[in-house]
C-alpha cells in the first residue's frame, strides 16, 4: 500500500513539474492578485477596527497562500479528470494496488506541492518586507496549516473529478474558489464584514485556515489560532478524503 | 438497455480465446466486467479461479490488462510507466528495473525507453501497453482490440507476440473486430452480436458448420440483377452481395455448381464479367448467425514482412 501511494505521488509530482502551464498559475495568479490588493487597498489598514499590522501585505499574505492552495486543489482535480478521460485511471484501478492508494497518492502530492506554494509566498513576503512575527516556530506553523489545507483541497479536487469525470467541469469550478474565499475572513477581518457575510465567514473553514496562518505572520504565535487552523484544515482533509474514497467506490459501481 | 445479455463462456488455461464482434456488440463491456472495472448486474464470472464480484483483488493479481486505445500517460517515459506498473503489482524494488528492461527489450522499445510516451507512434504505444500488462507474468491476459488502428507491420508484430505468449502457456482473452485476426490467433472463439454469443467453437469448426463455399459473380454492365437472381435461385441460397459483386450464392453442391450456373446465366442472356469461388470464412459464420456482415470484415489483411 505504502509503495503504491509513494509511486503514485511521485508520478503526480513529476507530471506537475513537466506541465509548468498547470503549476505556474498556482503561484503566479495569487501573486498578481496579492500585488493588486496590497497596492490598491493599503489604506484599508487605517479603518476603525482593523487590527494593528506592520503593513497590508502582512495581513494579506495568508489570503494569498489560501488562494494558491485552493487553486492547487483545482489543479489536482484536473489532473485526475485527465487521467479518467484518457483511460489511464482505469489502468490504475485494474491493478492490484489498493484503490484507496490512487486517491491517497494524488492527495499526498497535493500536500508536497502545498509545501512549495507556502514556501514561495513566505519568501515573496520576506522579499517585500514581511517579517514573520512568530519566528521559526511561526514559519513552521504556517507550513503545517498550509500543507494540511493543501492536502484537503487536493482531496476536494479529486472528489470533484471522480464525480464529474471530465476536466472541463473541474475547470468550471474555478470561479467558485473565489466565491468561497470571499465569504471568509481571508481578505478582511471578520469584525469588518457586514451581515450576512460575517455569519457565513464564522462557519467557513477557510476563515480559520487563513487566520491560523495570518497570526504567526502578522501578529504572534497564538495557540488557539494555530489549533483552529489545524483543526479546520484537518476537518476539510478528513471529510474530502472520505467523500473521495466513497466517490471512487461509486464510480466503480457505475463504470 | 443491456450491453451484455446472458453470456456463457469458458476459456481453458493456456488457450487464446478470441471474442469477435462488431463495434457495440458488448466485447468491451464483457472485458471490463472480467477485469473488475465494472460490476455485473447479474450472473457470475470467475477469472483464474476467483469471482470477479466478490474476490476482485485476487483477480487483479492474476490478470494483465491492455485495454482499448492503449491508455498511457503521455508525460511519462516508457521506463517510468513500466516501473510504475511494476510497483503497483507489488514487484520488489530490486527486481523492478531488471524486469522492466527485459520487457522493454522484448517488445522492441529499448531505444525509445527514455522518451516520453507522447512521442510514441500508435504501434509503439500498443507494444508498451502489452509490456506493462505482462510485467507481473499474469496467468490470464486480456487484450481488448489490441490492433485496432495499427498499421499492418505493427499488427503482425503484435500477433507474433500473442503467439509467443500462448506458447509460453499464458491464457489470452482477445477481443477483436477483425476476422483475420480471430482466424489467425484464436484457438477457440466466441462470436458476439448485440450482447449475446451467437456462435462459439474453433475457427475451423465454425467454418465447417457453415460448410458450403459461395460463388460471387459480377454481371456484365447493364444486366438486370433482379432477373439474374431468379435465374440462379435453384442453385443455392442467395446471400447479401458484398461491395465487389452483384450476386453471391451459397452453393448446394460446391464447385460442381459453377458450370451449371454459368450455363443458366448464359442461356438467359447474362454475361459474367468476373466470378470467384470463396471458401467459408468467419464472416460467413457471422452472416449465417446474424443475417449481417461483420463490420471491419473488409479490413485489409496485413502484408507479410
Amino acid at each position: 500500500m505504502r509503495a503504491s501511494i509513494v509511486v503514485l505521488a511521485r508520478r503526480a509530482l513529476r507530471n506537475a513539474a513537466r506541465r509548468p502551464q498547470f503549476l505556474a498559475p498556482l503561484v503566479l495568479f495569487p501573486s498578481l492578485f496579492l500585488a493588486l490588493n496590497v497596492g490598491g487597498l493599503e489604506r484599508t489598514t487605517t479603518l476603525p477596527g482593523f487590527p494593528k499590522v506592520d503593513g497590508f501585505l502582512d495581513f494579506q499574505l495568508a489570503a494569498g497562500i489560501t488562494q494558491s492552495l485552493l487553486l492547487g486543489g483545482v489543479s489536482a482535480g484536473i489532473a485526475v479528470a485527465l487521467d479518467i478521460e484518457g483511460g489511464f485511471f482505469d489502468r490504475l484501478v485494474a491493478s492490484p494496488a489498493p484503490r484507496s492508494a490512487i486517491v491517497l497518492g494524488r492527495v499526498l502530492a497535493a500536500g508536497v506541492i502545498a509545501a512549495f506554494q507556502v514556501s514561495y509566498f513566505l519568501v515573496l513576503g520576506a522579499v517585500f518586507g514581511v517579517d514573520v512575527k512568530g519566528g521559526v516556530l511561526g514559519v513552521l506553523s504556517v507550513l503545517a496549516i498550509g500543507i494540511l489545507a493543501g492536502t484537503g483541497f487536493g482531496a476536494i479536487g479529486v472528489l470533484i473529478a471522480l464525480r464529474a469525470r471530465n476536466a472541463s467541469t473541474v475547470q468550471g469550478i474555478f470561479p467558485l474558489v473565489f466565491v468561497v474565499l470571499f465569504i471568509s475572513s481571508a481578505f478582511f477581518p471578520a469584525d469588518l464584514l457586514s451581515s450576512p457575510a460575517d455569519a457565513v465567514a464564522a462557519y467557513n473553514p477557510l476563515s480559520y485556515i487563513a487566520e491560523g496562518m495570518r497570526h504567526p505572520i502578522a501578529f504572534s504565535n497564538d495557540v488557539v489560532a494555530l489549533l483552529e487552523g489545524l483543526g479546520a484544515a484537518a476537518a476539510v482533509t478528513a471529510v474530502a478524503l472520505g467523500l473521495s474514497l466513497q466517490a471512487l467506490r461509486g464510480r466503480l459501481r457505475q463504470a | 438497455m443491456k450491453a451484455v445479455d446472458g453470456i456463457d463462456l469458458e476459456v481453458a488455461p493456456g488457450e487464446v480465446y478470441g471474442f469477435l464482434g462488431p463495434n457495440g456488440a458488448g466485447k468491451t463491456t464483457t472485458v471490463r466486467m472480467l477485469v473488475t472495472l465494472l460490476l455485473p448486474t447479474g450472473g457470475r464470472a470467475s477469472v483464474a479461479g476467483y469471482d470477479v464480484a466478490t474476490q476482485p483483488a485476487q483477480v487483479r493479481k492474476r490478470i494483465g490488462v491492455a485495454l482499448q486505445e492503449a491508455a498511457l500517460d503521455p508525460l511519462m517515459t516508457g521506463s517510468e510507466l513500466i516501473e510504475l506498473q511494476a510497483t503497483l503489482h507489488g514487484i520488489p524494488p530490486r527486481s523492478v528495473r531488471a524486469r522492466g528492461a527485459e520487457l522493454i527489450d522484448r517488445v522492441g522499445l529499448s531505444q525509445a525507453a527514455d522518451r516520453r510516451v507522447g512521442q510514441y507512434s500508435g504501434g509503439m504505444r500498443r507494444r508498451l501497453d502489452l509490456a506493462m500488462a505482462l510485467i507481473h507474468e499474469p496467468e490470464v491476459l486480456f487484450l481488448d482490440e489490441p490492433t485496432t488502428g495499427l498499421d499492418p507491420t505493427s499488427r503482425l508484430t503484435l500477433w507474433s507476440e500473442v503467439r509467443r505468449l500462448r506458447d509460453e502457456g499464458t491464457t489470452v482473452f482477445l477481443t477483436t473486430q477483425y476476422l483475420e485476426e480471430a482466424d489467425q490467433l484464436a484457438d477457440r472463439l466466441g462470436i458476439i452480436a448485440a450482447g449475446k454469443i451467437v456462435a462459439s467453437g474453433t475457427p475451423a469448426a465454425l467454418k465447417a458448420e457453415v460448410g458450403r463455399p459461395h460463388l460471387d459473380l459480377v454481371l456484365a454492365d447493364g444486366s438486370d440483377v433482379a432477373v439474374a437472381r431468379e435465374v440462379v435461385r435453384r442453385f443455392g441460397v442467395q446471400r447479401p452481395p458484398g461491395e465487389d459483386c452483384n450476386l453471391s450464392i451459397a452453393l448446394q453442391h460446391g464447385a460442381a455448381d459453377i458450370a451449371p450456373i454459368l450455363r443458366a446465366l448464359d442461356d438467359a442472356g447474362f454475361g459474367v464479367a468476373e466470378l470467384e469461388l470463396k471458401q467459408p470464412t468467419l464472416d460467413d459464420v457471422f452472416l449465417e448467425k446474424t443475417g449481417e456482415h461483420l463490420e471491419g470484415a473488409e479490413e485489409p489483411e496485413p502484408e507479410p514482412v
